[in-house]
């Protein structure tokens, strides 16, 4: 699926899809620099959240992108960084 | 104490059934008569001969758990895990404040998450690979709810499943009782089964024991001269066994009653001429019990309504007890049969027909007289009753029999 | 242990259908020789998943006496308890048609049950995915038997003439143990005089394969087949998934003593907790497993310096070595460094409900022979695993007494004691 740009906004929905969402946390709130650890998501919800991305935005993460993305915003670039070099190509 | 001596009761009872959500709702519509089954309502069943199912309605999982649980949960996981949180509550214990490794789970599973595994393997096949999810790995596997129930209430003694059929749920019981004898303190034991999606269902009537009678009054009519299979359903109970003199030790606000005896056998190979095995299971479970026939006071019915099936247990009952000398009650014929999830339930139903003096009935039921069961049929009966026997049969020829009594 | 019931439990048969080998003599012979049994898929294309390797195991059917009908019914990996039963008892002597049936039981463990069997009926009745309505008219009429897998137990015990207690017993991945410690308990309460018991899986199908590419648990080595289950070694990354079997013959110790049956060991101790944390992840500390060896140890009367192998889980993720290797030391304390500790998952992979069936036969046999089987492809331990692995070659040692672990998804931990029936006690 062809998209320009991977926001908060579409990490937040894939999140709630795919991982559900811990009543401790506030998802809508100022979340980019919040560990997703904090926000209740632990290995499995990433690995879940991973493989819903790289189905709907059509990229391979590699295995320590994600491990290594602990918060939003560390994912949203990594994300991020694989779509831009797609869309000059 | 020699570890056969240590008695092991049931405190707390969780329940999610067809006919009530919790213990006292099952219970008030069990005794009431007041059935489950209906039409299938979570898929559009037109094109398949069997058409009713004993549904659970009205169950809303994100009333009960956390958001954080329900993606990688199937149904029959969220009904066991609220089923587990009932338990526990009515049994007044806390999980957190017993010692962790003292608790153990032991249930017992059919067929898994099947639903979420119908909705994978849906991906996997139309879609590909990488659109499998991350929780198939174990969201339908047969030991789901034991982990899940484990971890959710910081349980880590002994826990285990076991897989056979119907009769399972009454293994999976036993087993829970063989741990409270070595030692454990608390067992969360039963089952809750649930695969009423369009996969679950063509499975289920390939055992050609669905009965294709659509109308809900006609259609699971065990022991009847009309009997012609069963219809299915989902949920199941879970129970808090604790070794009973801890359990009055610590105060337990009601004991529902002992897991006095239990015996098991499988039928022969089919062809082979040797009589089924469901009679030797019976007597196992009395003499485990160190009962005689005349101390059982009600038989809670396997009831497959399968005409050779229900002549079989017919004639077990008879051979134990004498022609009509036993009450025998059916209140599935409200539910469907549960597979797992049928025994425990029939075991819930047993313990609180002993709290209160009556029988449930079992309904829809014109009992054929060759059978010479004084089955209890229309309405509820009045009786001490003080021990009852629960029998389950599964799919291949499994028998297993529990006596249960009050705790003197 | 004698447990509060006073008897003892031997295993008198032994059966194996293991990758690289069917039945347990080839079985031992690919352990001892430290060669691996992995490969590249065979059974399906694997191309368009991540993990394209697993150790498969090599089943004529017809050669192995198994009949047509048998084989139409029967999911592949009830075909493997079944032919794998046969061989247990033949092994045992025991003169099973002399036996009271009620008195003999089966219990046969299983994690995925007819996963294989599932995932091909889906296809046809779906039509390959596009119908949610399924079309029932294409059902097979055993589909109901892969739907319960409980029809495991009850085609072992039709082929060997059981009527006693039978079951499935399905923990994830330590249902092999899982299922031999029930049995065993079975006899010993008395309950059961002889038991059938083992495990069997056989899930190396498109969706199990999927599943655990999802969670990137089984390894990308796709390159080098031979070589991709790697347990404790620095470059492990994951599991290669096996399919198999073993399956026994439990008997009570004085019994077999008597018609002078070959004894292998006494399931001396067994013991099952839960990490009660998670449904894939483990602690590193190695908590519960460790609670779960201290009470086998404890069960069986031996002291931990009384263990002479440890036949380790060894999965090859990182998460399981590290947390294994912590909890032999929690468990074991000094003798964790002492003991030699075996992963056969380098050889035979990881056929998850069946593997701790198949690890008991290893264990059996290791003590059969005096030789400890080896860790293969281990040339780079990862620094965090800092035990005995007993890299690449077999080992000849002395081998009274047995600690085989499991661990699996549920945060299920299993621990069972092997020992010589006339050891002495601690």
């Amino acid at each position: 699926m062809p998209s320009h740009e991977f926001t908060l906004d579409d990490l937040r929905r894939i999140l709630r899809d795919g991982a559900g969402a811990d009543e401790a946390a506030d998802l809508d709130g100022d979340i980019a620099d919040t560990d997703f650890e904090s926000l209740g998501y632990e290995s499995l919800a990433m690995l879940e959240t991973g493989g819903r991305i790289e189905r709907e935005f059509d990229i391979t993460l590699d295995d320590d992108a994600l491990t290594d993305s602990r918060t939003p915003r560390e994912l949203i670039e990594a994300v991020n960084a694989l779509l831009v070099p797609a869309e000059i190509g | 104490m020699s570890a056969s001596r240590v008695r092991v009761a049931v405190t707390g009872l969780g329940v999610v059934a067809p006919n009530g959500l919790g213990a006292e709702a099952y219970w008030a519509a069990t005794r009431k008569g007041s059935s489950g089954i209906g039409r299938i309502s979570r898929f559009v069943p037109d094109q398949y001969p069997s058409q009713l199912a004993g549904e659970i309605e009205g169950f809303e999982a994100a009333e009960h758990l956390p958001g954080r649980l329900l993606p990688q949960t199937d149904r029959m996981t969220q009904l066991a895990l609220v089923a587990a949180d009932w338990a526990f509550e009515d049994a007044a214990v806390r999980p957190g404040e017993l010692p962790e490794f003292e608790m153990g789970v032991i249930t017992a599973s059919s067929s898994g998450g099947f639903e979420f595994g119908q909705r994978e393997l849906q991906a996997l096949w139309s879609q590909g690979s990488r659109y499998v999810s991350a929780y198939q790995s174990f969201a339908w596997f047969y030991a789901v709810n034991s982990g899940q129930i484990s971890i959710r209430n910081g349980m880590r003694g002994p826990s285990g499943v076991v897989v056979s059929d119907q009769a399972g749920g009454l293994d999976a019981v036993a087993q829970a009782r063989r741990q409270i004898r070595k030692g454990t303190r608390l067992v969360m034991s039963g089952a809750v089964d649930a695969s009423i999606c369009p996969w679950g269902w063509v499975a289920q009537m390939a055992s050609n024991r669905l009965s294709t009678n659509n109308d809900p009054e006609r259609a699971y009519l065990p022991f009847d001269a009309a009997a012609s299979g069963h219809v299915a359903g989902e949920g199941g109970a879970l129970l808090v066994l604790e070794e009973l003199e801890q359990a009055r030790a610590r105060g337990a606000k009601q004991i529902y009653g002992e897991i006095a005896g239990y015996g098991s056998t499988l039928d022969p190979r089919p062809g082979s001429g040797r009589p089924s095995g469901l009679r030797k299971a019976v007597e196992l479970a009395l003499a485990d019990a160190g009962a005689t026939p005349r101390d059982i006071d009600v038989v809670f019915a396997d009831a497959a309504a399968i005409p050779e099936l229900d002549r079989i247990e017919a004639a077990a009952i008879t051979e134990v007890f004498g022609a009509r000398a036993v009450p025998v009650t059916a209140p599935k014929t409200m539910t469907g049969r549960l597979y797992s999830g049928a025994a425990p339930l029939d075991l819930a139903a047993a313990f609180l027909a002993m709290r209160d003096g009556v029988i449930p009935p079992s309904i829809g039921v014109s009992p054929a007289p060759e059978h010479d069961l004084d089955l209890v049929v229309g309405q509820e009966r009045t009786a001490a009753v003080r021990s009852a026997l629960v029998i389950a049969r599964g799919h291949g020829g499994f028998n297993s029999a529990v006596v249960v009594r009050a705790a003197a | 242990m004698s447990g509060p019931y006073g008897r003892r439990v031997v295993i008198t048969g032994i059966g194996v259908t293991a990758p690289g080998g069917v039945g347990a003599k080839n079985f031992w012979s690919l352990l001892s020789d430290g060669r691996t049994a992995t490969r590249r898929i065979s059974s399906f294309d694997p191309s368009p998943f991540r993990s394209q390797v697993a150790a498969e195991v090599d089943f004529d059917t017809e050669l192995l006496g198994l009949g047509a009908q048998e084989v139409r019914r029967m999911d592949r990996a009830a075909q493997f308890a079944v032919v794998t039963a046969r061989e247990a008892v033949a092994d045992s002597g025991l003169e099973f048609d002399s036996l009271d049936p009620h008195r003999t039981g089966v219990t046969i463990g299983s994690a995925v049950g007819a996963t294989m069997g599932l995932d091909e009926e889906y296809r046809t009745v779906s039509d390959s995915g596009r119908l949610e309505l399924v079309d029932h008219e294409y059902a097979v009429p055993h589909l109901y038997n892969y739907l319960v897998p409980s029809s495991f137990a009850a085609e072992v015990a039709w082929a060997v003439g059981a009527e006693g207690p039978t079951t499935v017993v399905s923990t994830g991945c330590t249902s092999g143990l899982d299922a031999v410690g029930y049995a065993a308990e079975l006899i010993r309460e008395g309950s059961a005089d002889v038991m059938v018991a083992g495990a069997a899986d056989a899930p190396i199908s498109p969706i199990t394969v999927a599943c655990f590419d999802a969670i990137k648990a089984t390894t990308s080595h796709n390159d080098d087949p031979q070589h991709a289950s790697r347990p404790f070694d620095g470059t492990r990354n994951g599991f290669v998934l096996g399919e198999g079997s073993a399956v026994f013959v439990l008997e009570e110790l004085d019994s077999a003593r008597r018609r002078g049956a070959h004894v292998y060991a006494e399931i001396a101790g067994y013991a099952t907790r839960s990490n009660a944390f998670h449904m894939t992840g483990l602690r590193p500390d190695g908590r519960e497993m460790a609670e779960a060896i201290r009470v086998a140890l404890d069960e069986a009367r031996l002291a931990p310096q009384a263990v002479d192998y440890v036949n380790a889980h060894g999965s090859g993720t990182k998460q399981n070595d590290r947390h294994e290797t912590a909890a032999f030391k929690r468990s074991l304390g000094e003798h964790a460094y002492a003991v030699p500790v075996s992963s056969i998952k380098s050889m035979v992979g990881h056929s998850l409900g069946a593997i701790g069936s198949i690890e008991i036969a290893a264990s059996a046999l290791a003590m059969e022979n005096n030789v400890v089987p080896p860790t293969a492809n281990l040339h780079t331990p990862d620094p965090e695993c800092d035990l005995d692995y007993v890299p690449l070659t077999a080992r000849d040692w002395r081998t009274d007494a047995v600690l085989s672990v499991g661990s699996g998804f549920g945060g299920f931990q299993s621990a069972m004691v092997l020992a010589r029936p006339d050891r002495r006690a601690a």
